[in-house]
């Protein structure tokens, strides 16, 4: 029998040391039956990327608080598709305004969670949006 | 186009990640693959690292690692952290305390899930650990969980095995499962900065007295500091002299073979079970005879019996 | 005026005390456990945020062992519970002062004086991350975080901008700066010198806090040893030469926004705080002479009496451990601090509500005792603040200073039986908090074993499973929801800011004098190497106009960078 797990890669990209909200998410995706890798503060994306295709993981979630996101975000989004992971998926999560958040989908971040999302609606996000 | 195999014997990254996950997920996509990559195992020195939660040993591994590329070596590393039994999910927490390694193209990391696994340590292990040699690293070290079975099966992958102990961690030599102090190959004491330090090396020594009393060759103690860096060129010195003493005694030859042998219980258990439960034929007939045991018609011997000559048919 | 070692106790006596409880049980059988029958309690527990349960009713009972001539006291007189002065803001409100910092000095120097011409009474500094971390605007890892939270500073010339045209001889300037905390200080300093203003007329105050870093904000640079060095560095250096200025700002307000209990938040910080003084006093510096100028910064957080209990109990308890360690003026006794209500608090839906959060959250810290305050902006859980938001965030102090009536009096809630209970409660498990650091070799250690980030990681994923599971209301997020989308302005910063600093990096590093600046870095590092106080050192290399990032690297180069014990 097929035993498949999703594989989460959830990372800090920048220099933004708030990681109450990755670990919280981390927990909860573990608690939803995830494996979950989480990178740690200060990445850049290249770190990211090379995490990502190490583990192959099947989402990378990127949490950001220090305004960096259009920026950081896209960076990461764009280095992957470049290294064929176009099928990762890609969710982002932190203090992102509301009028950034079409941008950054149009630039492959297929959702963004902001502060009060519940856990529960980005484990479902990934179930029902994870490549299979 | 290369076949997944191809890729991943010329080290391509991507591959080998790939070529992981359908191994750990049982997938058969992955057996074909397995079959055509063994010719290129065998060169790897396989290392194993186990001790308690807290001995510091991913910070002795980036050390280990950062050396180990300076001497112009490629290293895997395998870092097992527990699947919790109640989600099934896990937190791998290794990798992030291998950061100094993150951007070396010489090294692959690779964190995995015990996945509840009877037996502790992930019955795909195996099959990285081949992987990880067949894409062409020198070194392939694998840290184990720190609690459970794991630490005392890694013996059976590893060609060399490191038992990390630290000073002062409530009798860490004590509470260490019975049986891992057994299977060191190499004795590290980390954190030996810290007080007790000369407690826990006349510990291990007298251990070492006992069990190598009649044997060729006495496990060494080595004392190091792994995030001040100390004591990490001495150690590899010892996993070097390890690595010769094995080739030169034969030994290394023996201990591959009762690799493989427990490689192929574990290949032949996973078939099995593999045959059993996914076949469409076998599912209701599994469901029947277990109502069966339940209402006591048949007891669970005999049910096996009835799968099993099945199968065998 | 008694003195505490008479023996006159202020406390019932033990007829009194059995007599209340006989009548206190009468009360609970024959009343409210008949009520509750039929009509039971909206909830099984009532629980605070530091989960500890609170009873349905406090009488004289709950604090019968306290003595308040010994253990309550009197405003401005050890062991300063109910207030560090005798006339607290009837004599003089609270410094009214707001965070704020955005994009480039030209920016934010417009909004200090916005805010200054709204009525805050005290400056207060955020800096962008680049800058946190000790980096310039042209970094490569500053790469998209310029001005994003915070305003950029690389060099004593961009002091100069931000501050031009603001009297700081006249008005007070805190600084939210740990990592390079002695340099940026040294171009604060810089800017004034190059005024004519003397290091003794200016008052402010600089974070400094580099524990507190480790366990929670995250935004170090050097390892533990010679981060405290410079700490005490700047102690030394403040006492001699800077005597208005506040050389720590020992802070809870990280602490308690990575997700802690307000109870470890009080245990945590005041922990520090005592770790703060150890290292001084090893270098050999007298406690009354530094004691005085340490300050601290508070959370103000949901539970509005368990956080006034908390600012309470925070002044007694270190009034005790400054006594215990040999303090024996009284400046060094009292506890002053900053408060800012709580950023974690904030939700991004309804932003309008979050008003309604602020003032209760200011009204508490006013109750405790702040001798400063920051309210949050309704629109912080979406961006840095709008003028607007800003502005109503001030007005929200000037409503509870002049219209509320609380500063007529000093310390309300004295006396009150659930206050004086819950003070108590929060002092003796902050001191169950200290035994277990101890256990584990003291702060550092703890620190490096992840104690705290693992309590901390606990708590907040604690917290955020009881919102999940509903255990816990949080307005707007998962009750009482409103589908509209979000509509109030969002401050926009100026795009060319950026550009405009590099701009002007460049040009600084060329027109100023390279080989004085080489000259100083080059005494800094053997300062550095060696063991002199090194502040006289920074304040040669800000003069020289060397950068923020040339200085730090100097020291990155000595002493090394931190790297964290992952925990997760």
């Amino acid at each position: 029998m097929i035993d498949k797990k999703i594989r989460v890669l959830v990372a800090k990209p920048g220099l933004d040391g708030h990681d109450r909200g990755a670990k919280v998410v981390a927990r909860a995706l573990r608690d939803s039956g995830m494996e979950v890798i989480y990178t740690g503060l200060h990445q850049t994306a290249d770190m990211i990327v090379e995490a990502a295709i190490q583990e192959d993981v099947d989402v990378v979630g990127l949490s950001l608080l220090s305004g960096a996101h259009m920026t950081l975000f896209v960076d990461v989004a764009k280095l992957l598709k470049n290294k064929g992971l176009e099928d990762v998926l890609v969710i982002g999560g932190g203090i992102i305004p509301e009028e950034d958040i079409p941008k950054l989908k149009k630039e492959g971040i297929s959702a963004v969670f902001g502060p009060g999302t519940p856990c529960e609606q980005i484990v479902d996000f990934i179930n029902k949006n994870v490549k299979k | 186009m290369k076949d997944l195999a191809e890729k991943v014997h010329n080290g391509d990254p991507r591959a080998i990640a790939r070529m992981i996950t359908l191994s750990e997920n049982n997938d058969p996509k992955a057996f074909d693959a397995m079959k055509k990559i063994h010719p290129h195992t065998g060169k790897a020195h396989i290392i194993g690292v186990t001790g308690v939660m807290g001995s510091g040993k991913s910070t002795l591994i980036c050390e280990l690692t950062r050396i180990f590329r300076r001497q112009g070596k490629t290293v895997g590393i395998i870092a097992i952290d527990p699947t919790s039994p109640f989600s099934g999910g896990a937190l791998l927490g290794d990798r992030v305390r291998m950061m100094e390694l993150a951007m070396d193209e010489g090294v692959f990391i690779r964190s995995m899930g015990t996945r509840g696994m009877l037996g502790g340590l992930t019955s795909a292990v195996y099959d990285v650990v081949e992987i990880l040699d067949a894409s062409g690293k020198d070194i392939v070290i694998v840290e184990t969980v720190g609690v459970g079975q794991a630490e005392v099966d890694i013996i059976k992958i590893a060609d060399t095995t490191l038992v990390v102990v630290v000073p002062g961690l409530g009798d860490s030599i004590q509470t260490l499962k019975a049986g891992v102090m057994e299977i060191a190959d190499i004795y590290v004491v980390n954190k030996s900065d810290r007080s007790g330090v000369n407690q826990a090396v006349a510990e291990i020594e007298s251990l070492v007295d006992i069990t190598c009393a009649d044997k060729d060759r006495k496990i060494p103690i080595i004392q190091t500091i792994a995030n001040q860096k100390k004591g990490i060129s001495e150690l590899i010195e010892e996993i070097k002299l390890h690595k010769k003493y094995l080739t030169e005694s034969n030994i290394f030859e023996s201990q591959r073979r009762m690799r493989y042998q427990a490689e192929l219980v574990e290949i032949i258990q996973k078939r099995l079970m593999n045959l059993i439960f996914d076949e469409e034929r076998f599912k209701e007939k599994i469901d029947d005879l277990i109502d069966k045991i339940n209402s006591k018609e048949i007891d669970p011997y005999t049910a096996a019996d009835e799968i099993l000559n099945s199968v065998i048919k | 005026m008694l003195k505490q070692e008479e023996d006159v106790n202020i406390k019932m006596d033990d007829q009194e005390i059995k007599k209340i409880k006989n009548v206190i049980k009468e009360w609970q059988e024959n009343n409210y456990n008949k009520l509750i029958k039929n009509h039971p309690e909206r909830k099984e527990k009532f629980e605070n945020l530091s989960s500890n349960e609170i009873k349905n009713l406090y009488t004289p009972d709950d604090i019968s062992d306290i003595d308040y001539l010994k253990d309550i006291g009197f405003p401005g007189q050890y062991p300063f519970l109910r207030g560090i002065h005798a006339t607290m803001h009837r004599g003089r409100l609270w410094t009214m002062r707001q965070f704020a910092g955005f994009g480039s000095a030209e920016e934010t120097n417009q909004r200090y004086k916005y805010l200054l011409d709204h009525g805050e009474t005290g400056l207060s500094v955020a800096f962008d991350y680049p800058t946190l971390y000790g980096h310039d605007t042209d970094h490569p890892l500053a790469r998209g975080e310029f001005g994003k939270c915070g305003v950029a500073i690389s060099s004593l010339k961009d002091m100069e901008i931000l501050f031009d045209g603001i009297p700081v001889d006249k008005v007070t300037t805190s600084m939210t700066i740990n990592g390079p905390a002695a340099v940026v200080w040294g171009f604060y300093i810089g800017m004034a010198e190059n005024r004519g203003i003397s290091k003794k007329q200016i008052g402010g105050t600089i974070q400094n806090d580099i524990l507190k870093e480790y366990i929670a904000q995250k935004s170090w640079i050097f390892p533990p040893e010679p981060s405290m060095r410079l700490i005490v560095d700047t102690f030394e250096y403040g006492s001699k030469y800077v005597p208005r200025w506040n050389t720590i700002s020992i802070s809870g307000y990280h602490i308690r926004e990575a997700g802690s209990t307000a109870i470890q938040e009080l245990a945590f910080t005041l922990g520090d705080g005592v770790e703060y003084v150890k290292w001084a006093m090893k270098r050999g510096l007298k406690i009354d002479e530094f004691a005085p100028r340490l300050s601290f910064f508070f959370n103000a957080h949901n539970d509005f009496f368990e956080e006034i209990a908390k600012y309470r109990a925070a002044r007694r308890i270190w009034a005790k451990e400054m006594k215990k360690m040999g303090a024996k003026k009284d400046r060094s006794m009292l506890m002053r601090f900053h408060t800012q209500t709580a950023g974690c608090s904030l939700t991004a839906q309804q932003p309008e509500i979050n008003i309604v959060r602020v003032a209760l959250q200011g009204l508490a810290a006013v109750l405790g005792g702040t001798q400063s305050l920051h309210t949050n902006s309704m629109d912080e859980a979406l961006a840095l603040p709008s003028e607007k938001a800003v502005r109503i965030a001030l007005r929200t102090q000037q409503i509870i200073a002049e219209e509320s009536g609380v500063t007529n009096t000093v310390d309300p809630l004295g006396g009150s039986y659930y206050i004086e209970w819950l003070t108590d409660k929060m002092e003796e498990e902050t001191y169950r908090y200290w035994d277990r650091v101890e256990k584990l070799g003291g702060v550092i250690s703890a620190i490096e074993k992840g104690f705290y980030q693992r309590e901390i990681a606990h708590a907040s994923y604690k917290y955020q499973k009881e919102i999940d599971d509903k255990k816990r209301i949080f307005v707007g997020v998962n009750e009482y929801k409103l589908d509209e989308p979000v509509d109030i302005p969002i401050l926009k910063m100026d795009e060319k800011g950026e550009e405009r600093q590099i701009k002007r990096l460049k040009k600084l590093r060329k027109e100023r004098n390279n080989q004085n600046v080489d000259k100083y870095l080059e005494k800094l590092r053997k300062a550095a190497e060696g063991d002199e106080n090194m502040m006289p050192f920074i304040m040669n290399c800000v003069h020289s106009y060397a950068t923020l990032s040339e200085i730090c690297q100097v020291l990155r180069d000595v002493f090394g960078e931190y790297e964290e014990p992952a925990i997760y």
